[in-house]
């Protein structure tokens, strides 16, 4: 087992202990920790006060781990609607650090830590490098950005304590990323996975290698198994894919081990559940739904069955690497990325894959949606590439309906494909903006 | 004797054709000949240049999608019904042209023809009496 800890001098990262307990004694744990974490929020949270009381609920309510389905849920809204600091737990002089979310409408999210929240953020990133097969003596960059959101920090402080040596590049400046990458001996780089796709493609053309790299840490966006694939044979490392939210910490909700089969989530702080996206009925492991999470040992701000929006279904079975912690399927989707056009569900990730089929990598690519005389339209812009550009317009319209036919083989939809000039479509230096919508409802 | 085409992704919108006339024009590179291809999309650009791999670097570093092809060259006779007679040439030789258009320099009256395969349409040309243009030739031209 020592072999698979990470640490290449025969021992292992201390931190990683939690991911091996018993079952038995872990539930334990999340039993202990739920009922008092419940009973903070109940104690000086007026909303979970006000929410548990409607029913009939009290701290002691909470007896057992499946007690948890009785509590109420907590939404995006709330957290909006409590703008800046209503869901906080802690006075302002215990609070250390706050972060914001980047907020798409209206205000953002803000969220607290206490110096025990910075903790328990940083040992979840340390147990998460680890997993990925990283330890003292790895050189990280860290891409995220650093500043109000969370990925930045989180990873810079979960590699610093790994033992590693972080470089805390930021996001952005891709001609100063690939220099860094290629001098400094870097082999672990963490970003979102579409941004590295960017780096790979600038490698490409500027013909740079990429050096020493061996691992990536992708995370803070949905990515699917095509773009892991590409990414590995393109850059010749090992991806994996991290989880996390702003909401219930950040980075280092889950991660990916060696075996990459599903993530597995750092259940001794976050509590996962699986409900019915629609009726909120909790739903048993190894069944698709919605992920909700409870945090079992925040102080600043505790979440009580927090809706990530995120689709996925929980792993109970034993993993290989020996950790007993539930995966959750990696996240193809959120359910609210999804859009509906014309009656049928879209979620990008579909449009993706049929992209792939036909290309063979993964082309930039946009999804605009309009609304013509009370008719939805969609719009796929594929940006061209010399790979398949062919010199004679039946050639490109070949193309065209090539890639109409597979998208309308994935969604059962005719769609509209236009080709578009290369690096015409917005380029993301963080999140991928794939979907614009522009129907006014 | 094949002369090298650059052909050009456009986007059918305002100020798509200028940009890489511009880039041609920065780096020096002179547009011996050009053809626009559109739909009501996109629009294929293709040019002759004399240094056609020079053009092709200026405009991928650009960002410009660019493919080279192989054309074929050949004078026309400037008469009634000589572009018939060098058609019939290309008919008894069973080769289908996919465009074509002229080459404006040098007094002759020379046309582009792509070809499906070049290399087989060259053979059988020289074996029709159709006499191929060399792009040497075809260089000079416009330099006179």
């Amino acid at each position: 087992m020592k072999t698979l800890w990470n640490d290449p001098d025969g021992g292992f990262h201390p931190a990683s202990a939690p991911d091996f307990l018993p079952r038995r004694e872990l539930e334990l744990l999340q039993l202990g920790r739920l009922r008092s974490v419940v009973r903070r929020a109940y104690e000086r949270v007026p909303l979970f006060r006000q929410r548990m009381e409607a029913r009939r609920l009290a701290p002691d309510s909470i007896r057992s781990l499946a007690d948890l389905g009785q509590l109420p849920f907590t939404v995006k809204t709330d957290l909006r609607d409590t703008y800046p600091f209503g869901l906080f737990a802690s006075p302002m002089g215990e609070v250390v650090r706050l972060h914001a979310s980047s907020g798409t409408t209206g205000k953002p999210i803000v969220v607290a830590y206490t110096e025990a929240d910075v903790q328990v953020w940083t040992s979840v990133m340390v147990r998460s490098f680890a997993a990925c097969g990283l330890h003292k003596g790895d050189v990280i960059q860290n891409a995220y950005g650093y500043g109000l959101f969370t990925g930045g920090l989180g990873a810079h402080y979960g590699a610093e304590a790994l033992g590693a040596t972080v470089i805390p590049i930021s996001g952005g400046n891709t001609e100063r990323q690939l220099m860094v990458l290629a001098d400094f001996g870097v082999t672990a780089i963490a970003c979102t996975p579409s941004y590295f796709i960017h780096l790979v493609e600038r490698a490409k053309e500027a013909q740079i290698g990429f050096g020493k790299l061996k691992v990536g840490v992708f995370g803070a966006e949905p990515w699917s198994e095509s773009m892991r694939e590409y990414i590995q044979a393109e850059a010749g490392i090992r991806a994996h894919d991290i989880y996390g939210l702003s909401e219930i910490i950040g980075p280092g909700v889950g991660i990916e081990c060696l075996h990459r089969r599903g993530l597995h989530v750092f259940e001794d702080h976050f509590y996962p559940e699986i409900v019915d996206p629609e009726s909120g009925a909790v739903r048993p492991d190894g069944c698709e739904g919605e992920l909700v999470l409870t945090t079992l040992s925040k102080e600043a701000m505790p979440m009580i069955r927090y809706r990530t929006r995120d689709i996925t279904a929980l792993d109970p079975e034993p993993c290989a690497c020996g950790r007993t912690l539930r995966r959750i399927r990696r996240i193809g989707r959120r359910s609210d990325d999804m859009f509906i056009i014309r009656g049928v569900n879209v979620f990008p990730s579909q449009v993706e894959t049929a992209l792939l089929r036909v290309e063979g990598t993964l082309p930039h690519y946009q999804i605009v949606l309009t609304r013509e005389k009370g008719l939805d339209q969609m719009e796929v812009q594929v940006e061209v590439t010399p790979q398949v550009f062919s010199d004679e317009i039946r050639g490109l319209q070949a193309l065209q309906e090539k890639l109409g036919q597979a998208i309308e083989q994935v969604l059962g939809l005719r769609v509209k494909v236009t080709l578009v000039a290369p690096r015409t479509l917005a380029r993301s230096e963080g999140k991928a903006k794939r979907v614009q919508d522009q129907r006014k409802v | 004797m094949k002369i090298r085409q650059l052909s050009l992704f456009l986007e059918n919108r305002p100020g798509q054709l200028r940009a890489p006339c511009k880039i041609l024009g920065d780096a020096g590179i002179d547009v011996l000949t050009m053809s626009l291809a559109d739909t009501q999309q996109f629009g294929i650009l293709r040019l002759v240049v004399e240094d056609t791999d020079r053009a092709r670097q200026v405009l991928e570093a650009a960002g410009v999608v660019v493919n080279v092809t192989e054309m074929l060259a050949v004078d026309v006779p400037d008469h009634p019904g000589g572009l018939a007679q060098v058609l019939e040439g290309f008919e008894k030789a069973d080769l289908g042209v996919e465009y074509m258009y002229p080459y404006g320099r040098g007094g002759a009256a020379t046309l582009l023809f792509r070809v499906e395969d070049p290399d087989r349409a060259e053979r059988i040309l020289a074996e029709h009496g159709v006499r191929l243009v060399p792009s040497a030739e075809l260089y000079a031209r416009a330099a006179r």
